[in-house]
């Protein structure tokens, strides 16, 4: 039976096996490769998309549990807080080899959806499932600081 | 003005790899202009919309070699940064070897270094034959016609690069065109954005991960269990069971599965069952290697550097200490694993690849699949970093993904390793022990360091083995201790080089990773013993020869405001000092008790001299990260042999990485300089954890002799 949810704000369907992990159905069946797979445990957060907005590891995500939900990737993420996180990643120049960025981008978004002005332990928080092997952590704590301010201004 | 000024999203668009290519788009504005771009040598294409591409012979992992590199013609052609794009060179060694490997290559952080004065070159040629054109056009002296920003004039006349491509590509090439003086620079030394920032932010960055071909078939593998263990036998029913999975096969490497997708190949791979042979595997456990390495290093090895009579000066010595150290496998553990996508048939291949040895991979797969090298196309893929994880001597990881393509016949294939895959594939950092025994005299001065250094060999067997192999030396395992930065009067370091089944390689910053750790913290617990303060007491001992080591550490205590290892709120700190691949890199951390007993590490000073910073902001980015991967690996990364040769750690949840919340603030200070550039890439990695460990003993009386810490702390 084919499973059917919203994806970037369209109806998609996907009829393969129902316990395939969200992140292949993303990637294999829907072609959007923003995101990443890294782990396949949700240890690295780099698969990380929004679930009905909240932050959520597609590796471990059978495709059946999204059924009727609203799936939220990388390449359509929206609205004050994407754009501001966004904005403040490039002008910090944030991302090195940049695999893990798509994930660290998605859980900042979900963390100024749900808490505009996090403090640092907010940040420590929110961000301790995603790993950058690269270490810009300095960088992205500043920028999510930084996107938090522009969207309060 | 220049009629094209693109916004950076619209540079970033020519810039995410290898396939997109600036000079191909329509120039929509200039119709009239002749179509082919002006290609002065072979890293400078100008097309008639004035679009400045530069092929980058480095791959692009994050370090920055398409900014850097694209700088460096910039400046010499003195274009405007938003008309300049970027795109990855072929396999080509003729026109686009590394300089200093004399093979396409990207390691040892020279990237830069490398291409300093070639990219330069490049640039000064194209910007000398534009202003031919332009002298041409208007009937003036070449030496009256100004460029700036991508805008060629003369008085109140100008013109487009683009408009006056296809003039200048009839003017003749110099040979040896005028290079700037540094004075004049305008882009090198300013915080140019990275060109590849925009598209690895919204997702739209391309990796060979994401690569698809029509008809693509998805494969996986099943590696033996040890290392050196080899297939007896498999059972693929189940695997052949699974809805999706086209075919299972042995391969030298394995047993691979072959599906229409991934998740099916996934799900094929764990559905199999295989046989393996122990015969020729290494089944010694870690610990066996530990015992083993350990007592071979009370024994003096073959010399690799030294003076003296280290021996007798010990006799001699008022007080002595010795330690022995031991320094664990690491994995690279690169956020994309190892991957590449081949399409083949009879005579031709296109191959999908973050490589970092585009020759020596290219060559691989094309003998691997019989296919001539002059079939081959590779499209150099950005890496998901690397660490040194891509460039592997034997390239194997390029003749697994071709042995697995050629075993099922012509056709696209995307060859990827699951994380433990990659966790349990080995190239680890070596194993390894160092033991030194050192004495000060009643003065307190460092009169003897006698240092025995156990540790295999990633070179020996390599096309990379030098002839120092045959005498049982290997510099990249000893670098850092065979010769000191310390004016010591008797010194002798040995080498013991180790046989292991384990294969083992190169990870950031190379032999630096270990003898930086013991070389600063030994000569730490010298100068305490000689009652004597960590940078004074370096200072006063630092070879006259290279004053760049007193200019780092003496810039690192001053942002620092280095009073001592006592800090406020009960924290303490440490320092050290640490030359690689050209580079000097001073630190010091301030760390205090974690709620785990381990260090917390709440600051780090660096203070770097890497000659000419090109892009300082880039250089901060690379110690930045340089450190925080040299901590988290310091602080908890361990690869672990069980006995049988199973290695123990297999996925992020077992191999610890650093997370955010133990990221020390960090505080980059660069020292100006006019020599030419060295390396950054590496460099901020080796003193960050030796550092952290001499602010540990500060902090707790305990020097830290064994590694990671979290076992450390308590051996």
């Amino acid at each position: 039976m084919a499973t059917g949810f919203t994806l970037n704000g369209k109806a998609v369907s996907f009829d393969g096996p129902p316990d395939t992990p969200l992140l292949w159905v993303i990637r294999d069946a829907q072609g959007l490769t923003g995101t990443k797979y890294g782990c396949g445990v949700a240890q690295c957060g780099a698969c990380t998309v929004h679930l009905d907005g909240r932050n959520r590891r597609s590796c471990v995500t059978p495709v059946s549990t999204v059924a009727g939900k609203s799936v939220t990737t990388i390449e359509g993420v929206r609205g004050a807080e994407a754009e501001a996180v966004k904005r403040a990643w490039i002008a910090l120049d944030v991302p090195q080899c940049g695999y893990c960025q798509s994930g660290q981008v998605m859980s900042a978004i979900g963390l100024l959806t749900a808490k505009a002005d996090p403090s640092d332990e907010d940040i420590d928080h929110a961000m301790a499932g995603n790993i950058c092997r690269c270490a810009t952590y300095v960088r992205i704590r500043q920028a999510i600081k930084d996107a938090a301010k522009a969207v309060a201004a | 003005m220049n009629a094209v000024t693109p916004t950076r999203r619209a540079v970033l668009a020519g810039a995410s790899g290898s396939l997109v290519l600036g000079f191909s788009l329509p120039a929509r504005a200039r119709a009239a202009q002749p179509a082919r771009p002006f290609r002065p040598n072979a890293f400078v294409s100008i097309a008639p919309d004035s679009k400045v591409t530069v092929m980058i012979k480095h791959v692009e992992f994050g370090q920055g070699p398409s900014t850097g590199l694209a700088t460096l013609v910039a400046e010499e052609l003195d274009a405007d940064w938003g008309q300049m794009r970027v795109e990855q060179a072929p396999a080509n060694d003729p026109l686009y070897k590394n300089l200093a490997f004399g093979t396409m290559g990207t390691g040892g952080s020279t990237a830069i270094s490398n291409s300093w004065m070639q990219m330069r070159t490049a640039g000064a040629a194209a910007r000398a034959m534009l202003v031919a054109a332009a002298a041409k056009r208007w009937g003036v002296p070449a030496a009256q016609v100004k460029v700036a920003k991508g805008v060629v004039s003369h008085g109140a006349r100008t013109a487009s690069f683009g408009e006056l491509a296809a003039s200048a590509a009839t003017m003749p090439v110099p040979e040896k065109p005028a290079l700037k003086d540094p004075a004049d620079f305008t882009l090198i030394g300013t915080r140019l954005p990275k060109l590849d920032t925009p598209a690895k932010t919204d997702g739209s960055a391309i990796f060979t991960m994401d690569v698809s071909r029509p008809g693509m078939i998805h494969t996986a593998i099943l590696h033996p269990p040890a290392f050196g263990a080899t297939l007896e036998r498999f059972d693929g029913a189940a695997a052949h069971a699974v809805p999706g999975v086209i075919a299972v096969r042995a391969v030298p490497q394995g047993v691979a599965v072959y599906a229409r997708d991934r998740h099916a190949a996934l799900t094929g791979r764990k559905a199999l069952t295989a046989e393996w042979d122990f015969e020729q595997a290494e089944t010694r456990s870690s610990a066996e290697m530990e015992q083993a390495y350990a007592a071979r290093a009370r024994t003096p090895g073959v010399q690799a550097g030294g003076h003296g009579d280290p021996a007798a000066a010990l006799a001699a010595a008022a007080k002595t200490i010795e330690a022995e150290y031991f320094f664990p496998f690491l994995a690279h553990a690169t956020m994309e694993p190892q991957d590449a996508v081949i399409e083949w048939r009879p005579g031709k291949a296109d191959v999908w690849l973050g490589s970092q040895f585009q020759v020596g991979e290219t060559t691989a797969i094309a003998k691997t699949l019989g296919v001539p090298f002059e079939g081959m196309s590779l499209h150099n893929q950005f890496c998901g970093g690397s660490f040194g994880r891509r460039a592997t001597p034997d390239m194997g990881f390029a003749v697994e993904a071709a042995a697995i393509a050629k075993a099922h016949g012509p056709g696209a294939y995307k060859h990827v390793w699951t994380r433990e895959n990659d966790m349990r594939g080995g190239r680890y950092r070596p194993l390894g022990i160092h033991r030194i025994r050192g004495g000060i005299d009643a003065e307190g001065r460092i009169t003897a360091w006698d240092h025995v250094i156990a540790m295999q060999s990633f070179m020996k067997g390599t096309p990379m083995a030098g002839p120092e192999i045959a005498k049982g030396l290997d510099g990249s395992a000893t670098e850092g201790a065979h010769e000191l930065p310390y004016a010591v009067p008797n010194h002798r370091c040995g080498y013991h080089m180790m046989e292991n089944g384990v294969p083992t390689l190169w990870w950031r910053s190379v032999g630096h990773t270990h003898t930086g750790y013991a070389v600063e913290t030994f000569v730490d617990e010298l100068l305490a013993l000689a009652g004597k303060d960590a940078v004074e007491g370096r200072l006063t001992i630092l070879v006259d020869k290279e004053p760049r080591y007193a200019g780092v550490l003496r810039r690192v205590a001053e942002i620092a405001d280095w009073s001592g290892p006592k800090a406020q709120d009960g924290r303490t700190r440490g320092v050290a000092l640490v030359k690689s691949f050209g580079s000097y890199v001073a630190q010091i951390a301030e760390v205090s008790r974690s709620d785990e007993g381990i260090p917390r590490v709440h600051k780090v000073w660096a203070a770097v001299d890497c000659g000419i910073a090109v892009n300082p902001d880039v250089i901060a980015a690379q110690v930045e990260g340089g450190l925080g991967y040299g901590l988290g690996a310091a602080l908890f990364n361990e690869l672990t042999i069980e006995p049988g040769g199973m290695v123990r750690e297999g996925n992020f949840d077992s191999y610890r990485c650093l997370k955010i919340a133990e990221m020390p603030a960090v505080e980059v200070s660069i020292v100006k300089s006019a020599e030419n550039p060295t390396g950054i890439g590496e460099p901020g990695l080796p003193p960050v954890a030796p550092a952290v460990a001499n602010a540990w003993r500060a902090l707790t009386g305990k020097p830290v002799h064994r590694l990671p810490f979290v076992k450390g702390v308590v051996a």
